[in-house]
């Protein structure tokens, strides 16, 4: 490999990762910090994905589009489609006690999948929507616009990164870990479980969109497999266990490992004789799921477990 | 303080609570007592607003507020402990009670992302008071523990301190000495008699030592089969032959009668 291949080869495994950093930033805001099992990450992300896409690409015969707006108006439009999507789940799921948000949320998905299949005037259906323009790609030659991207991507991972760490040491995120471990108790010592819950759901999910964004724009192209459950929801859910969830640390470090060992095998399994390379996406499956069960074996928390956050404007007094 | 008029709750075929009425009066403190099963922590889920009556009335300081959830009850100065400890496990003991006060402004996402010196000062504030409320329930030591590895006593005693971060005017404590030492449990009544003269708060107990009932207690309601059976005073509670029936046999009748032998 030349340097240049090995060096587009890191560009392109460090902006995954970012893409997965902000889908696990935004998983822990629901499962680490409010136990909110959320099985329909995908749905928030194509959510993001689909209405940037829509927006910021040019007119196509094929699917709605045309208005060509620039991402830093896509972006925060497309968020705010999930987090509205996300608070109608949260209103009807978050009161009632039990996994409704589970089943739910794995309904909404699939629903919103084949929506986004069928609704070809919308949506592209199979055929997906092209031509959606990267940051930066016009601006600047060949690798220095990717590298750029990628740029943007760590500022956006660093700045979620730092809004979650606040979050987890302010009131708020101590509030949602009290729900979180006992909601009879925090809603006897007056918290308002419901609404509390519903800032967490809608909250990460707008984080979840933002990955979704970000992705539609650097593959340029979206179509029906960027969803899949298999590469969003359930990658992330592991990225997020391995990594430790209930810290943002393990949330991006799991994000990194993960995207890195799947990269990994994706090498492995194009080696493969022919008739195993069909096989070869649930073997890459097979060998995550193991991997997970190896880490939970060693690491029960996760590599990075939750800690409680230092005692706000403490100075480290001896005690 | 609080009024129970004619509230009924039944589980299935089980009638927990049946046409119950009753009332705490301002600044007493009421015992509730009756045997395993009576109905009880039914009765205080249902004034506390974990769970809906079937029928009939909660007032609260004159206030109608049959079916309000639990948080509202609390922002009107009702807390309470559960039976079976509640505690926040995978948060600090410290923390659990400073989770409690309400309207910290740093439970405001955008406060605590915009304005973070007004949320430390705040938390300076909430840490002294918490640290305070340790000191009394002689939890020092064990600040920084995850609430989860706490022994049960122990557990019940953190229930009582979140209760003690504020200033309430009614505390519903369900069975607070189960589990906790005597000498610690004589200083925690006296603390509950001083907060009762000094600051005016209301208690309602339900307590299995009749001997703590009787130190604390003025008057005592009996529960039995989801009923009020009747109330007064402990010495009058232990000539109740009404009583001593519902407890039903010997080794009852010496709990209830007990102390006085
Ligand atoms: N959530 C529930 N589902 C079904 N039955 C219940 C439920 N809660 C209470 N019960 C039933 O209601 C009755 C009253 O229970 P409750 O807990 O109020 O009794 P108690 O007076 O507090 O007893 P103890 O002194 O043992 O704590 C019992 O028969 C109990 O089995
Ligand atoms: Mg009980």
């Amino acid at each position: 490999m030349t340097l240049l291949g090995f060096s587009s080869y890191l560009i392109a495994l460090g902006t995954m990762s970012g893409i997965y950093a902000l889908l696990c930033l935004g998983l822990n805001l629901q499962w680490g910090f409010a136990g909110l099992f959320n099985a329909g990450i995908a749905a928030f992300f194509a959510i993001g994905a689909y209405v940037a896409a829509i927006l910021a690409s040019a007119d196509s015969a094929v699917h709605l589009g045309g208005f060509g707006l620039p991402v830093a108006l896509a972006w925060p439009v497309a968020m705010a489609a999930a987090g509205a999507l996300a608070w109608v789940i949260g209103r009807i799921c978050l009161t009632l006690q039990g996994d409704y948000l589970a089943m739910a949320s794995i309904g909404i998905a699939e629903v919103l999948r084949i929506i986004i299949k069928n609704e070809e005037w919308l949506t592209g259906g199979t055929r997906g929507i092209a031509a959606i323009p990267r940051p930066f790609e016009t601006l600047l030659p060949a690798p220095w616009n990717n590298l750029a991207f990628l740029g943007l991507i760590v500022v956006l991972v660093a700045i979620v990164y730092l809004a979650a760490e606040r979050a987890w040491a302010s009131p708020w995120g101590r509030s949602l870990r009290a729900i979180r471990d006992s909601d009879v108790a925090a809603a006897a010592i007056g918290k308002n479980v419901a609404q509390f819950r519903l800032e967490a759901f809608v909250l990460g999910a707008m984080v979840m969109a933002l990955a979704g964004a970000l992705s539609a724009h650097y593959f340029k192209f979206l179509g029906t497999t960027a969803i899949e459950p298999l590469m969003v929801t359930f990658l992330v859910w592991v990225m997020l266990i391995v990594g430790g969830s209930g810290n943002n640390r393990g949330a991006i470090l799991g994000a990194m490992l993960i995207w890195l060992i799947w990269s990994a095998t994706e090498l492995l399994t194009n080696r493969l004789p022919a008739e195993w390379i069909t096989r070869s996406s649930y073997i890459r499956v097979l060998l995550i799921g193991l991997l997970l069960q190896v880490v939970l074996q060693k690491f029960g928390k996760g590599l990075l477990p939750e800690k409680p956050p230092r005692l706000v404007g403490e100075r480290r007094e001896t005690r | 303080m609080i009024k129970v008029e004619n509230v009924s709750k039944s589980f299935g075929g089980i009638h927990a609570v049946e046409d119950c009425s009753l009332e705490v009066a301002t600044g007493s403190v009421t015992g509730l007592i009756g045997p395993n099963g009576a109905g009880k922590s039914t009765l205080f889920n249902i004034i506390a607003g974990l769970l809906p009556p079937d029928s009939g009335k909660i007032l609260l300081d004159g206030e109608d507020v049959t079916g309000w959830p639990a948080h509202r009850l609390f922002h009107k100065g009702l807390a309470r402990t559960f039976q079976i400890a509640q505690e926040f496990s995978r948060m600090t003991v410290i923390e659990n009670l400073m989770a409690v006060p309400s309207g910290q402004s740093g439970e405001n996402l955008f406060k605590a992302w915009f304005a973070w010196g007004k949320v430390v000062a705040e938390e300076r504030a909430l840490r002294e008071r918490a640290r305070e409320v340790l000191a009394q329930l002689r939890l020092t030591h064990l600040e920084r523990e995850y609430a989860g590895n706490l022994s049960g006593g122990q557990k019940k005693l953190l229930e009582l301190g979140r209760t003690m971060m504020i200033r309430p005017k009614v505390v519903l404590l369900d069975e607070l000495g189960a589990g906790v030492n005597r000498t610690l449990l004589g200083e925690i009544a006296g603390e509950i008699e001083r907060l009762n003269r000094e600051h005016g708060y209301t208690f309602f107990v339900i307590e299995h030592d009749m001997d703590l009932i009787a130190r604390l207690c003025q008057p005592v309601i009996v529960m039995a089969e989801g009923r009020v059976l009747t109330q007064g005073s402990m010495a009058e509670i232990r000539r109740n032959e009404a009583v001593i029936e519902a407890y039903l046999g010997a080794r009852h009748h010496k709990q209830v009668g007990g102390a006085d032998a």
